[in-house]
């Protein structure tokens, strides 16, 4: 995990260098696509041959949904929290 | 959402061909994804580093606008850890890690299968994938309701880009600024959170 992080901060230190290099970045957005497709490919072959996970895609598909709606339901309160004390007052 | 389709329909290629067999099985025993996720965190760190709206981050930073993205996370962590309380089949760390997505739904779901393996990599895809759709369909109702930072909350690391049409739409462009930064922050931030977290 620490790889993966070293790897993208050393990107963007890149990516701050580059930010005036158009047809690089066009590329890379590019081959960023594709290594997503790619993973996303990937994790879809190695569920596909996975019993475990088939068998209880419902299951996982219902939690899955749940987890979102209450993680929505938090940042929404909290938010109007913040909006309400912070940012309301100024519109005025 | 065409870029969720896209991503969508690759998962349910490779879905399809894992379980009609159809690679050979040596292809399957070799661990391409770590390599595939090497090259997409550096390339994901190029486009961050080098997006414009990156400029935005450190032009319009301060107190009040930081509120935005702490809030979503907070708001978030509460509301998952909620989940894990009321359900056992995901643990607290699991939740936590999942929630860490903030609707960057790609991203998270290969780097959450890389640690903790396929079962919670696909939770995550699903679960971020309905945080982006309940985003646009929901943004009018929370814009009415629950203050005009909510859409931006409710989006995520989305609020930069997919989401940020419909967000501005229904809560004025003079908050676009805040979604992307928000936006901005959440999306560089979901790496190093799952990292912590997992």
């Amino acid at each position: 995990m620490i790889t993966v992080l070293v790897l993208m901060t050393f990107g963007i230190l890149i990516g701050w260098f580059l930010h005036k290099k158009d047809k690089i970045l066009k590329i890379s957005s590019e081959l960023t696509n594709w290594a997503i497709y790619l993973l996303l490919f990937l994790l879809g072959l190695s569920v596909g041959t996975n019993e475990e996970i088939l068998n209880n895609f419902d299951k996982i598909g219902y939690q899955s949904i749940l987890i979102t709606v209450f993680a929505v339901i938090g940042s929404v309160l909290v938010s109007w929290l913040t909006y309400i004390l912070f940012f309301k007052k100024n519109e005025r | 959402m065409k870029g969720s389709i896209i991503i969508l329909f690759f998962f349910v290629i490779g879905l399809f061909t894992g379980i009609y067999d159809l690679l050979p099985e040596h292809f399957l025993q070799n661990d391409y994804s770590l390599y595939a996720l090497y090259l997409l965190m550096f390339l994901v760190g190029i486009g961050i580093g080098s997006n414009k709206k990156s400029l935005i981050l450190i032009r319009s930073v301060n107190f009040k606008i930081i509120l935005v993205p702490l809030s979503v996370i907070t708001g978030t962590y509460i509301g998952v850890s909620v989940f894990s309380l009321l359900q056992d089949n995901l643990s607290l760390i699991d939740s936590l890690a999942v929630g860490s997505g903030f609707g960057y739904y790609s991203l998270s779901s290969v780097l959450i299968s890389e640690v903790s393996g396929d079962m919670l990599g696909v939770i995550a895809l699903l679960s971020n994938i309905t945080r982006e759709i309940i985003t646009l369909l929901l943004t009018p109702v929370f814009a009415r309701y629950f203050g005009k930072l909510a859409p931006i909350s409710s989006g995520g690391a989305t609020a930069m880009d997919t989401t940020l049409p419909v967000i501005t739409k229904y809560i004025g462009s003079d908050y676009a600024i805040i979604s992307v930064f928000s936006g901005v922050v959440l999306t560089i931030l979901v790496p190093f959170l799952i990292a912590i977290i997992l």
